[in-house]
């Protein structure tokens, strides 16, 4: 089993662990749309100010999915089972939909 | 294990208030309680209660009476009612106490909850991020479940107006105004594919219920309902909960699940035996994602069940009688005795306005919260 980020203990058994490469191409898991502006603090808005923006669940082939803000100018289109590349980031880990901008 | 009954149930006004505190409900509770069972404060042995952000439930006997009673403060979630009612079991099955009282109520402020990264051993990029929502978890649980088992957004709006529909039956809800699935449907989204509508609101209210062993019982005139069964229970690996920054691939397991089997098992009853039941509601798609993991159908099922009315006040399995959290609110230490509240009203026949036709004889209680805990019950006339 693998988890994101790295951990030093085994949630399944309270053991210690092993470092594992992620790949970066998966599927979307599931997602919604976050269609208000979360409460701030905490929550930092862009420069140009609040726009929804979409987060879900990327399945690896590692066996296991990652939460992702998900960067798609076209919230209307997401599906379940879309491929996309995902990167960590200083943040939380960005995904694209693979075939879009 | 020897027989657990209820002898009185109280409740407050769900709602928002400018002026009345959390303790204030809970103190209007319990005596609401303590007159149902017929009984004084002095009567009660020891105490169990809690709320998540309105008070330390101990304190209450600054103004219920300075008995000496023993009286724990509960604090576990969405699961403190149902853990404070645990408890207060043990207490009787032990012989700690024959008569004992365990309450649960809350008070938050308007708009969503509003956690903290660190709270949650997260990094803060996920608050800064905007990742720090509730609602976000309940649109990707459901969308997923809709995705694998054909549930349609028109059956969440149903379950909805369900909810408002009982709600307006129900002197005690917050929400007593009808609304239709369409004006659900229309409400706009909160987060894909729940709308506005969908929701529950952190609210305000109190619950209290007196509990005793059946020698006590005797001594007493009200109506006892026998609780057959308290469970509480935290998640297990591979559970899909909020504010998780990785989920483990494969079918998800379920503390809802867990808690239900295992209350129908202590229980000695199965979910075809249910009459009346109560289910976490924070959303629409809660309620849907609920009933098959507290074993009332097979997932899918319920796009049918729900057009066929089966869930409401009549059909084959009335849900959410008193309209839920989406009418009651969710003042987070009191929906699970709400819950209870309501079955011991459904059980006695006096759930005037809405009562379940029939006599229903067995009543389910459940609720489900972060970061993964759940409490059921099992209930009986």
């Amino acid at each position: 089993m693998t988890v994101y980020p790295a951990d030093g203990i085994c949630p399944r058994c309270g053991q210690g662990t092993a470092p594992v490469t992620l790949s970066t191409v998966g599927t979307l898991w599931t997602w919604t749309v976050q269609r208000y502006a979360p409460k701030s603090p905490p929550y930092v808005p862009p420069p140009e100010g609040f726009r929804p923006f979409a987060v879900g669940y990327v399945e690896l082939p590692e066996r296991v999915r990652i939460a992702a803000v998900l960067d798609t100018a076209d919230l209307d289109t997401i599906r379940i089972g879309t491929p996309v590349r995902i990167e960590a980031t200083a943040g939380v880990p960005r995904a694209t939909p693979i075939g879009a901008a | 294990m020897g027989d657990v009954l209820i002898v009185g149930a109280g409740i407050s006004r769900f709602g928002r208030t400018e002026h009345t505190t959390g303790r204030e409900h809970a103190v209007y509770a319990v005596r609401s309680a303590l007159a149902d069972a017929g009984i004084p404060w002095s009567r009660v042995g020891a105490a169990f209660g809690g709320s998540d952000a309105a008070g330390l439930a101990d304190t209450l006997v600054a103004q219920l009476g300075l008995t000496g009673v023993p009286f724990v403060n509960v604090k576990n979630g969405c699961a403190t009612g149902g853990s404070a009612l645990v408890s207060a079991v043990n207490a009787i099955r032990a012989g700690m106490a024959d008569v004992v009282l365990a309450v649960g109520f809350d008070k938050h402020p308007r708009g969503a909850f509003d956690p903290l990264p660190a709270d949650w051993g997260l990094d803060e990029a996920y608050g800064r991020d905007g990742l720090m929502v509730t609602t976000q978890f309940f649109g990707m649980k459901i969308q997923r479940y809709m995705h694998e088992h054909g549930i349609s957004a028109r059956t969440l709006a149903l379950v909805a107006e369900k909810a408002y529909r009982n709600g307006s039956r129900n002197p005690q809800a917050w929400r007593r105004t009808p609304v239709s699935a369409a004006e659900i449907l229309a409400s706009g989204l909160v987060s894909d594919p729940l709308t506005r509508y969908m929701f529950c609101s952190p609210g305000e209210g109190a619950a209290a219920v007196v509990l005793c062993s059946p020698a006590a019982a005797r001594a007493l005139k009200g109506v006892p309902v026998t609780l057959r069964a308290a469970v509480v229970r935290s998640r297990r690996f591979g559970s899909f909960e909020v504010f998780s920054p990785w989920v483990a691939a494969g079918q998800p397991t379920s503390v809802s699940r867990d808690a239900a089997a295992a209350a129908f098992e202590a229980a000695g009853v199965a979910p075809a035996d249910v009459d009346v039941c109560q289910l976490q509601d924070t959303e629409s798609g809660a309620e849907v994602m609920h009933l098959a993991e507290c074993g009332f159908c097979a997932d899918g099922e319920q796009e049918k069940l729900i057009a066929e009315g089966a869930t409401e006040i009549g059909g084959t399995l009335p849900v959410n009688t008193d309209g839920g959290c989406i009418a009651n609110g969710e003042p987070i230490g009191a929906s699970g005795l709400r819950q209870i509240y309501e079955v011991v009203q459904q059980l006695r026949g006096h759930a005037t306005g809405r009562q379940v036709p029939g006599e229903p004889r067995v009543g389910f209680t459940h609720v489900y919260g972060a970061p993964g805990v759940s409490a059921c019950t099992v209930l009986s006339r």
